[in-house]
């Protein structure tokens, strides 16, 4: 009552919420791998990634192809793998993405999750073979876990993209 | 109807021309980053200095937060000390017991070990720490274990040098911001250790597998490591002083002994940088035959 009259129906949404909701829960995804915990096994699930995937099932045009790259960079930054590697692999996980629409017109939401789980996948495996590269001698079995609590978590990244999703348009 | 695909825009020359250049910007941008990923693999120490500044930027955030969250780690444990709460205070009662005994003999060695020492004339020089820090944070999402430690350049942090923790060898400074550092931990795949078993000195490697365990290979033909060995630095090639303790060996499986590094990463709160450990230089001919004479 005491902020007077909004109108529910027909309200244009701020230009800011609409791109920064996205971006900035993307960014805070990629950040959580500050947690103070020091921790001898990589169990943690590439956050930012999923957060990245599930938006993009959901909101088909929301970024250009290239806004992978920045946020893929902020991803780098905190990461621990080699400068270049986030930037690079969620690029192509754009692009493989694009001709995945081409393909298939028409996705149910098991679809999008055996897509996003297997994109989340490769791209742990080979950002394994570029830290590898990069002086690194890790054996793939060591991977299994964290890709099993990625593909896992998918869903629940959905669901909370959803939410912001809304949120989002209501800002 | 099929949903009309963003990527279509109809007849809007603009419209089409955008999309081309967002595909022209996202190729280019992707052929950058795998140069930047390249150099990494070609360029290391560049590669690095690029990556000591961003960590410089981040490390303020994870240790207000770790500040923060300090005792979270341990709820777990302090769940599990309640079970078998009985059966485990007469254990530990029982070993108090031993090691006390054991204190007592150690006592005795150590007056004696410095009796002989002074007999020989060595000097027992203690190692002095650069600095004292807090590891602040790793690399828990990717497949490299790294952790940052909280002092840099300015405490006098330099490339190479080990840090320890109170219960042994936690890794390698592998680069260096201006207030925060970079930590190769032991467990890591990249990093090999120089280790001795304890008891009798039979040296081996001790490799990270980037699962938080170690494979210890033996360097001498026909040497078993049996479960329950603790393996300690040797000192050869420098960089970690002899006798810091590294891991403890846990079970023997096919490619060599499987070994637990004896300082967690995970519940650290303080790691001293030490200084890089030159190995003395062996003594020449000449000096030898000297001593022989006196």
């Amino acid at each position: 009552m005491a902020r007077g009259y909004e109108p529910r129906l027909n309200r244009v949404a701020s230009r800011w919420a609409l791109i920064g909701v996205p971006a900035i829960s993307v960014m805070l995804g990629s950040m959580t791998v500050l947690i103070p915990q020091v921790s001898v096994l990589p169990l943690l699930p590439p956050f930012g990634l999923l957060i990245l995937l599930a938006w993009r099932m959901i909101v088909r045009d929301l970024w250009p192809v290239w806004a992978a790259l920045p946020l893929g960079f902020f991803d780098d930054i905190f990461s621990g793998q080699p400068l270049g590697s986030a930037m690079l692999l969620w690029t192509l996980v754009f692009l493989v993405l694009d001709i995945f629409d081409r393909w298939m017109m028409w996705r149910d939401y098991r679809q999008d999750w055996a897509i996003a789980g297997t994109l989340v996948a490769v791209v742990q495996l080979v950002g394994l073979a570029i830290a590898n590269g990069s002086g690194g001698n890790t054996n793939a079995v060591v991977l299994l876990p964290q890709i099993i609590v990625s593909i896992l978590i998918f869903p629940l990244m959905v669901r909370l993209c959803a939410r912001l999703d809304v949120l989002r348009w209501t800002l | 109807m099929a949903p009309p695909s963003p990527r279509r825009p109809g007849f809007s020359r603009r419209a089409q021309y955008g999309i081309f250049a967002s595909y022209v910007i996202a190729v280019a941008g992707a052929g950058f980053a795998l140069l930047l990923v390249l150099t990494s693999r070609f360029d290391p120490n560049g590669h690095s200095a690029l990556q000591s500044i961003l960590a410089d930027m981040t490390s303020p955030v994870s240790s207000a937060a770790r500040s923060a969250l300090a005792s979270t780690g341990d709820v777990g444990e302090s769940i599990g000390a309640y079970f078998d709460a009985a059966s485990k205070n007469k254990a530990m009662a029982k070993e108090l017991a031993a090691s006390k005994r054991q204190l007592i003999e150690a006592d005795v060695l150590r007056q004696e070990n410095r009796r002989l020492n002074q007999l020989l004339g060595l000097k027992n020089d203690a190692i002095q720490p650069i600095t004292r820090a807090v590891l602040v944070s790793s690399t828990g999402a990717s497949s490299r274990r790294y952790a940052t430690l909280s002092a840099g350049a300015s405490d006098g942090v330099t490339n190479g040098q080990p840090v320890v923790g109170p219960d042994g060898l936690v890794g390698r400074v592998v680069s260096v911001g201006r207030v925060s550092a970079r930590v190769l931990l032991i467990v890591d795949g990249g990093n090999v250790t120089p280790v001795k078993r304890s008891v009798d000195g039979a040296p081996a490697l001790a490799i990270g597998t980037g699962d938080g365990r170690l494979i210890l290979r033996p360097l001498t033909s026909g040497v078993q490591f049996k479960p329950g060995d603790i393996f300690v630095t040797s000192g050869s090639g420098g960089i970690y002083r002899p006798g810091i303790a590294v891991a403890r060996a846990i079970d023997r499986g096919r490619e060599g002994t499987k070994a637990r590094p004896l300082a967690d990463p995970a519940r650290l709160d303080y790691a001293e940088v030490e200084p890089i450990y030159q190995a003395p230089p062996p003594p020449a001919p000449s000096q030898i035959g000297e001593a022989k004479e006196n």
